[in-house]
């Protein structure tokens, strides 16, 4: 490829650009075209498009299926913000030196072990039927709001680790030379080594922002009407399914923007630093 | 009176005993370099000279007052005393303005449109001036090890120590380095320099020690250590140094 570059412009560069832009097109079309083909002419595919994708159900569905959607969308908000701060807290804990932060050390340790070890959905059960069954004063009896706890628990397990590895992941000279040029150590975690650990585990930690915007799906075991629910709740008055596939039709039209997103900030970030200047 | 006074300095690794009762003394504007084989200890003594590495025993002083001594605060001695290290260790995520003036911003409660031209100001007397908004990774090693010095003279050390500066760079980019490091000294710069590079260590410094096993072997003017070597070891080490090609005229 970078012989190619390096060749003057003119039209049989462009050609060679070209061609292999056709193969892949033509390549795509044909093995998608046999499987669809395939798919279509097998003898069970009339009755598996009436129940899964019938439009006519689908468009039935959806306006439930919508607003359900609405909710997982605000939930997941509520629970990225959550977690992004709750992990923060944790890794940071972890990276705290000396006997006196001891206790801390070990909370973060075994709470990651603790929480990396029980299944999410068993977590959002406990806490969304549990705490409301205890009728605790003061305390809320609402499902949503329990199981909403039980999955930034869950996740801020994961997302401290990732932390925990870009912070790993800073070089040592980085601590040593701001500290020699007089930062507290508080400083040069501030200043330098979290800004180049949360840019090293980027892709990952939007890794799993992308799979919490699914998780949150969770909650609908314990009765919350999310996307999942309304589409389970259509199933149960019709026996049709296309409201499932109406609801992952929407969750796959938030994640694949967001995964280009990623794919694009992460592109721009190192043009930026490679280009020089602001 | 002295600006550093070491005594006594004894450091270990574990068993290994990297320092043995380590005593030197260095003046006002003086430039002392410190020879040695790798693990020599030369390295280490430098960071126990601004307390970036602890030590068992012995103490160093920074005009007559001890470098753990609470006055200095909690900054106070890293502004008094910078170092620049061997891999440069800028900050990759800022650009070389940034990196210059973190320090006496954030540790130093300097103003920054005053700590930005200040920045400035040093990054141009150093031919860096263009480079203010560029990204370290852009510079070659030369620019970079420089940009690093600089950072460390924004904070206005009396004292500079330099480890092994040029020991990363290629053959071809050591002079510009080298260049700013002469520069300083005819200001007057009080410098302790870690350095394999014999014949720069002879034209710029005051004193030359020589370290072996973490002890002191041989010191005196360069003239001498490389001229006419007392010591059997020191001998032995610049026999080895002249045979690499590292000792040229």
């Amino acid at each position: 490829m970078t012989g190619r570059k390096s060749r003057p412009r003119g039209g049989k560069q462009r050609e060679d650009r070209l061609v292999p832009v056709l193969v892949s097109v033509l390549s795509i079309v044909v093995v998608f075209g046999i499987i669809g083909w395939a798919v279509g002419s097998a003898e069970q595919w009339p009755r598996i498009r009436s129940q899964f994708f019938d439009p006519a159900a689908i468009m039935d569905a959806f306006p439930g299926v919508w607003r359900g959607f609405l909710t997982n969308m605000r939930i997941w908000v509520i629970c990225l913000v959550a977690t992004a701060l709750l992990a923060l807290v944790l890794a940071v804990g972890r990276t705290f030196e000396g006997p006196w932060f001891t206790p801390i050390r070990l909370f973060v340790t075994v709470y990651i072990d603790l929480l990396r070890g029980i299944p999410a959905l068993l977590l959002v059960l406990l806490f969304g039927f549990g705490i409301p069954a205890l009728q605790l004063p003061g305390v809320s009896t609402d499902g949503v709001v329990w199981g909403t706890v039980a999955i930034v628990l869950s996740y801020s397990a994961y997302v401290a680790e990732v932390y925990r590895s870009g912070i790993d992941s800073v070089h040592d000279g980085q601590r040593l030379a701001a500290k020699a040029l007089g930062l507290t150590q508080w400083q040069a975690l501030i200043h330098t080594v979290l800004p180049q650990a949360l840019r090293n585990v980027f892709p990952a930690l939007l890794n799993l922002t992308i799979a919490l915007q699914k998780d949150v799906a969770l909650l609908s075991v314990i009765g919350v009407r999310d996307a999942v629910r309304e589409a389970q709740i259509y199933t149960a008055r019709t026996f049709n399914y296309s409201s499932l596939i109406a609801a992952a039709i929407l969750f796959m039209l938030a994640t694949v923007p967001l995964s280009r997103l990623a794919d694009h900030l992460s592109r721009k970030d190192r043009e930026r630093r490679l280009q020089g200047g602001k | 009176m002295d600006r550093i006074t070491i005594s006594g300095l004894t450091k270990s690794y574990g068993d290994k005993r990297v320092l043995d009762g380590i005593d030197l003394v260095v003046r006002p504007h003086e430039v002392v370099s410190l020879i040695g084989a790798s693990g020599s200890g030369k390295s280490t003594l430098l960071r126990c000279i601004n307390g970036l590495t602890d030590f068992e025993a012995g103490s160093v002083t920074l005009d007559g007052v001890d470098i753990f001594d609470e006055s200095f605060g909690r900054t106070g001695l890293y502004k008094r005393i910078g170092i620049v290290f061997q891999a440069y260790n800028l900050f990759p995520h800022m650009s070389v303005l940034d990196n210059v003036t973190l320090a006496p911003i954030k540790a130093h409660k300097v103003r920054r449109a005053e700590a930005e031209a200040r920045g400035q100001e040093l990054l141009e007397r150093f031919g860096l001036g263009g480079f203010a908004r560029t990204y370290p990774e852009k510079l070659s090693g030369g620019q970079q090890q420089r940009v690093a010095i600089v950072r460390c003279l924004a904070t206005r050390p009396d004292v500079l120590l330099l480890d092994e500066v040029t020991a990363s760079l290629d053959p071809e980019l050591i002079g510009e380095v080298l260049g700013i490091i002469r520069e300083l000294r005819t200001e007057g710069m009080t410098m302790v320099i870690v350095t394999h590079e014999m014949s720069f260590a002879r034209d710029i410094s005051d004193r030359v020690l020589f370290l072996d096993q973490g002890r002191i072997v041989e010191e005196g003017p360069p003239g001498q250590i490389f001229g006419a070597p007392h010591e059997e070891r020191t001998r032995r080490f610049l026999d080895r140094i002249i045979a690499s090609g590292r000792l040229g005229g």
